[in-house]
């Protein structure tokens, strides 16, 4: 009998499988190579000769790997203790595992692109190969990051208490970078930040889980068929899908029920107003700017108050969105676009055809790039007819 | 086999024939355009001679060395007069005829009215390896 290994339920149990064996001595770094050792065997044994339990075989195999890895070491000394120590059996509080795990690999020690690597294999269960195709890197490179992402931490006590702000964090960065290669880095993140939610239960952690599930919701639609990027008023709202943005919502209801408002929560209830408008024209654009004052209250950042520009100019009219954005350093990323679509808004073409233009020459990719300048085609044909 | 870098200018090469601002283009003649030259990349992977393609961003800085304990000086801008690269293709093929039968694919991408912009790609020769048999 041979059977595909379902390889997203045997990664999920990997921040378990890791726990154990930081809990019964190993060194998390060392741990962490056992684990990746054992996945790696599973895949290839599992589909000729599945295990009655997946998780005991895990922490079975992983934990002979240690001590074979440990052996070849020289450290005679460790070795000897540990093979001495045969395993503790008995439950494992794998929900407490589980979170030190990423307070672990999103610790402030790290640099972000650190964080996420680490995560994503600590926490994922990804191959070191995955991360790097999902990043563009060679693997080498992945390789270096990632052990000295490891060696970093190496002194952090496994059952210090972190910073749960730490973990959103790296997530929202795992989810924002979208998706290339063969790994959904957007639907891993969505999975990491639905686990994070199982272990702790915090409005923020919802609160984020609700904005990726609300986004997310709406990627089909996002882009046209040959790449280019499809604006919100635009998208073709039947692609969006409900079952994603009903979950979204529910959780975000629950999150603000508990009044203890962040971040996530407040850019979910954005989120979720656009989701709940049948058409771009109903939008509720009052509620939105509303929620972006919120927003601004809570971050401080200027990005937020960019967005709120676009969102007063919808509410109260161009020449609104204009004032709000006048107060705001044009050295902003994405000053110019929102510049651009105020003064279209307003009538001034010739205006926002040359910011469209401005705008296309600092767009941070390739897709947005070619948007803006299609946008300040658009107008320019529209002006010499 | 020998790499190549196409190498494609926002300022520096000759003036392509066809050569009009993207932004006074039709919005359909950019979507095109994209288009293009996504299909070739798609295209010479097919073939087994595509390595790297990136694009760009046109704004940068010129960075130095400014002595032990100073931070580095920057120079930026870039000046209107300097040569400024867009992006590059890196390709692996058989030959050079075959590297200019490609550089000159890529440079018939539609532009402006549909027609090709006959745009001047550079192209550079990699340094190749050391042959295990020299003699």
């Amino acid at each position: 009998m041979t059977a595909e290994v379902n390889e997203v339920l045997l990664r999920s149990l990997t921040p378990s499988v890791l726990g154990i064996l930081v809990r019964r001595g190993a060194d998390f770094a060392a741990a962490e190579d056992a684990v990746q050792d054992a996945l790696v065997e599973a895949v290839r044994v599992w589909p000729a000769d599945p295990p009655r339990d997946a998780k005991g075989w895990l922490v079975t195999v992983a934990w002979r790997k240690f001590l074979d890895a440990t052996r070849a070491d020289t450290a005679r000394r460790r070795r000897e203790d540990l093979v001495d120590e045969e395993p503790a059996p008995g439950p494992a509080p794998t929900v407490d595992d589980t979170l030190q795990l990423y307070f672990l690999c999103a610790h402030p020690s790290l640099t972000p692109s650190s964080a996420v690597a680490l995560t994503l294999r600590a926490v994922g269960g990804l191959t070191t190969r995955q991360i790097a195709q999902a990043y563009l890197v060679p693997e080498a490179t992945m390789a270096q990051r990632i052990s000295r992402a490891k060696r970093t931490v190496s002194d952090v006590r496994f059952d210090q208490p972190g910073d749960v702000a730490t973990v959103l964090r790296v997530l929202y960065l795992v989810f924002n970078e979208g998706y290339s290669g063969d790994i959904d880095l957007a639907a891993e993140a969505i999975r990491l930040t639905r686990q994070l939610a199982a272990a702790i239960d915090h409005p923020e952690v919802a609160g984020l889980l609700a904005l990726m599930l609300l986004h997310h919701a709406r990627r089909a639609a996002r882009t046209a068929p040959d790449g280019s990027l499809v604006p919100l008023a635009e998208q073709d709202r039947g692609r969006w899908d409900t079952k994603s943005i009903a979950e979204g919502v529910e959780i975000l209801q629950a999150a603000l029920a508990r009044d203890r408002l962040g971040e996530f929560q407040a850019q979910a209830a954005i989120a979720a107003l656009h989701a709940d408008a049948p058409t771009a024209e109903e939008t509720d654009w009052v509620q939105i700017v509303e929620w972006y004052d919120e927003l601004a209250r809570l971050t401080d950042s200027p990005v937020v108050r960019l967005n709120r520009a676009v969102a007063v100019g919808e509410a109260d009219g161009p020449r609104a969105g204009l004032a709000a954005l006048a107060v705001l350093d044009d050295a902003l990323p994405r000053h110019a676009a929102v510049a651009a679509y105020l003064h279209e808004r307003d009538g001034d073409l010739a205006t926002a055809a040359r910011l469209y233009a401005e705008a296309a020459q600092k767009a941070p990719n390739l897709a947005e790039r070619a948007h803006l300048t299609r946008q300040a085609a658009r107008l320019n044909a529209r002006r010499s007819r | 086999m020998a790499k190549y870098l196409l190498l494609k200018h926002y300022r520096g090469a000759p003036a392509a024939v066809n050569d009009v601002p993207m932004d006074q283009w039709k919005p359909e003649e950019i979507t095109a355009h994209v288009q293009y030259m996504n299909d070739f990349a798609a295209r010479l992977e097919k073939t087994g001679e595509f390595v790297d393609g990136q694009a760009l961003s046109p704004e940068g800085t010129f960075v130095r060395y400014d002595g032990e304990g100073r931070p580095p000086v920057t120079d930026g801008p870039f000046a209107e007069t300097k040569d400024l690269i867009a992006g590059w293709m890196v390709i692996d093929v058989d030959s050079y005829e075959r590297a200019v039968e490609l550089a000159g694919e890529l440079s018939a991408a539609p532009g402006a009215g549909g027609k090709p912009i006959h745009e001047w790609l550079e192209l550079r020769p990699f340094y190749g390896v050391q042959p295990t048999v020299t003699e």
